[in-house]
């Protein structure tokens, strides 16, 4: 059984130390009060856990697989790599654990429409495909770009019901996806529901967001326990807004053995400008209703980002985690774009499973960990998300297709 | 050589305009659009017809704007306009109007990121009366009050027709100089809400907030809708309506007298 306490909570105004916040318009600040109520009220009603736990299960297909990656483990040589399989949900990645949570919520308050943006389109999927669950109007932000090099996944969302609105502005990706949603959102509040896709934004999101997706690490850790006798020593995760990270690392915040790390898109190189790597690069600032790291310039003026990956293309980063980085209960690591794409060829030849590009910055990272570490020691790896959606871009960069642009 | 003013001269404008027995015209453009040299000569235009000057701090991410401030946004970012700008902009128009409002606008990044007290300290010397950030509700003043309030700077706050009692009560203990009534629940640019219950929320407002004057904006476009507005209002705040006239322009010649016409006509809306 799942534990449903809240732990390591926020203040009242959802401030973690000095990051996190509401740093919201005007108009946005009661809708996301009457979120908060609703998310409070709805955590201590045992009838919305029974209904939500059940779509986890048999649904969703909960709980994951904790998967001993042997060949990867004897390829890199070192600890064991553990591989939690958010991969195997239904929509092909952890996304859904929160939109499930946020859908519910929704429901509760009586919202007939739904709202989200997304980088990588596996948001935008998990979102649309509640929507149709619950018979809910759709409409999905996304950057144009983004849209170019995630074209299946627009294709299910187009499928599933779901109204994708292409967004132009400022870099045409994640940031402005959010940007653009939150200006709807000011304008259709009263029966609109913004499902938001990741650990950031103002509060209460990057709390209700952890607390949807901790079954993750609650699964992870009692499967360790249960097949490998004892808690991991790392347990890592990609970083985009935090989610995945934030619902692994978690409920192993009070575990003082266990090393949390979070591995961040260092793009062509930490050191080329040109990355997403807001907690190894940036500075504290305030977007998208939170105060966390950014990468701006000196006049806090926001940068484009780059990642190979779409999800992670964010130049923000969850507050909690820039708190636990803060703390020092948080290590980072960043891997490029040609070690993801190496990490996600290593891991379908080794043990036929094709990652999610985001997902397979944090191979490349724990498989890294794990040479430095003895064959007695354990590396925890999320592996977030499943590869179908980068299909696309994991050929093009091996040369199999012709770029057409 | 006069002492510096150390106090805002907001309370001073909406007195005055009481006496004239008119309603407050504040006028909205971005700093550094379409480029400063040109946003300079718009900027001492406006001032001309209004009683407050907001002058936008562009942003890359403006979140509460509509696609006329956004793209505002985008060509004075392009244009390379820094803060530095935005200061030196507001201590032109200034030293050309010792007696007009000014208002910085923005969000909360770009002043964070200097520094609150820095930030204040420049926009106090620049000549600015007060400050409005879009996303620091009351909420998140312990970010910056202090340092606004070390500089004498008003720190006008938003309400809008989602605000409850209760955050009225909020914004208008935080606030001074004026509350900025967003008429809708929208963006910048969008269309007016229903006249007849912004009327009747400004009235609500001013029974709760300790005397504030309270101005209306987002989506006054025509005299029309701004004379209906003056009736119940201390003020009524034009933003896409001149910003717009930057590209509707055909060169940048022609954008100076299209604003100043357009100001004159939304001037004389307020004052019948
Ligand atoms: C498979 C996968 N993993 C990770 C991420 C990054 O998001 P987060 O940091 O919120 O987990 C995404 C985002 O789209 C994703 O699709």
């Amino acid at each position: 059984m799942y534990n449903l306490d809240i732990t390591h909570a926020p203040d009242a105004g959802g401030h973690f130390g000095k990051f996190g916040g509401r740093f919201a318009a005007e108009t946005l600040m009661q809708p996301l009060k009457e979120i908060e109520e609703a998310f409070f009220e709805a955590w201590q009603d045992e009838a919305f856990h029974t209904e939500r736990l059940d779509l986890l299960k048999n649904y969703v297909g909960r709980a994951t697989p904790l998967y001993h990656a042997k060949q990867l483990t004897a390829l890199t040589g070192g600890a064991q790599i553990y591989l939690k399989r958010e991969d195997l949900t239904h929509t092909g990645a952890h996304k859904i654990n929160n939109t499930i949570g946020q859908g519910l919520l929704a429901r509760r308050m009586g919202k007939k429409r739904v709202i989200a943006e997304t980088g990588a389109g596996q948001h935008g999927v998990a979102t649309a495909t509640v929507a149709a669950m619950f018979g809910m109007q759709c409409d999905i932000y996304m950057g144009r770009e983004d849209m170019a090099r995630q074209m299946p996944n627009v294709l299910r969302m187009r499928l599933l019901g779901a109204n994708v609105i292409p967004v132009d502005s400022g870099t045409a990706t994640l940031k402005d996806a959010v940007n653009e949603a939150l200006r709807n959102w000011v304008a259709t509040c009263e029966d609109t529901f913004y499902i938001f896709g990741t650990a950031a934004g103002p509060h209460p999101y990057p709390l209700l967001v952890r607390q949807f997706h901790t079954v993750i690490g609650q699964e992870a850790r009692a499967q360790c326990l249960e097949q490998a006798g004892r808690l991991p020593d790392v347990a890592v995760a990609c970083v985009g807004g935090g989610s995945n990270a934030m619902g692994l690392l978690h409920p192993f915040r009070d575990d003082e053995s266990v090393r949390l790390v979070a591995v961040e898109a260092a793009g062509y190189g930490l050191d080329s400008g040109q990355h997403a790597a807001s907690l190894a690069k940036g500075k504290a600032g305030i977007l998208h209703g939170n105060l966390t790291y950014l990468l701006e310039n000196d006049e806090g003026q926001v940068k484009g980002t780059h990642s190979i990956s779409a999800g992670l293309d964010y130049p923000g980063v969850g507050p909690e985690l820039a708190y636990m980085l803060e703390q020092g209960r948080l290590e980072l690591e960043a891997s490029s774009d040609d070690e993801a794409l190496e990490a996600l060829q290593v891991l379908t030849r080794s043990e036929g499973i094709i990652p999610a590009l985001e997902s397979s910055h944090a191979l490349a990272a724990g498989t890294r960990l794990a040479e430095s570490m003895s064959a007695d020691q354990i590396v925890l790896i999320n592996l977030s998300g499943r590869g179908d959606k980068d299909m696309n871009t994991v050929f093009k960069s091996l040369g199999w297709l012709e770029d057409e642009s | 050589m006069s002492a510096p003013i150390t106090t805002s001269r907001l309370p001073a404008v909406f007195e005055r305009c009481k006496q004239q027995g008119r309603t407050a015209l504040v006028g909205y453009l971005t700093a550094g659009d379409p480029d400063v040299s040109t946003s300079r000569e718009l900027l001492l235009a406006l001032a001309e017809q209004t009683d407050i000057l907001e002058i936008g701090m562009p942003f890359s991410d403006p979140m509460a704007d509509g696609p006329v401030i956004q793209a505002a946004s985008e060509r004075a970012l392009e244009a390379g306009t820094h803060i530095a700008d935005v200061f030196e902009l507001t201590k032109n128009v200034r030293d050309a109007h010792p007696d007009l409002g000014i208002v910085l606008m923005g969000y909360a990044n770009v002043p964070y990121a200097m520094g609150f007290d820095l930030f204040s300290q420049r926009a106090k010397a620049a000549g600015a009366d007060g400050v409005l950030i879009v996303d620091i509700p009351a909420e998140e003043g312990h970010i910056c009050d202090a340092s606004l309030k070390q500089y004498g700077l008003d720190r006008i706050m938003l309400l809008s027709p989602t605000s409850t009692d209760e955050r009225i009560q909020l914004a208008s203990d935080c606030a001074s100089g004026f509350i900025y009534y967003v008429s809708l629940n929208g963006i910048t640019g969008a269309d007016m809400g229903d006249m007849q219950s912004i009327h009747d929320k400004v009235n609500h407002i001013k029974a709760i907030s300790n005397d504030l004057p309270v101005c209306v904006g987002f989506g006054v476009k025509t005299p029309e809708q701004a004379a209906q507005v003056a009736q119940f209002s201390d003020g009524v705040v034009v933003g896409s309506h001149f910003v717009a006239h930057i590209t509707q322009a055909a060169t940048k010649a022609d954008i100076k007298p299209a604003l100043s016409a357009s100001a004159a006509s939304m001037r004389k809306a307020v004052e019948s």
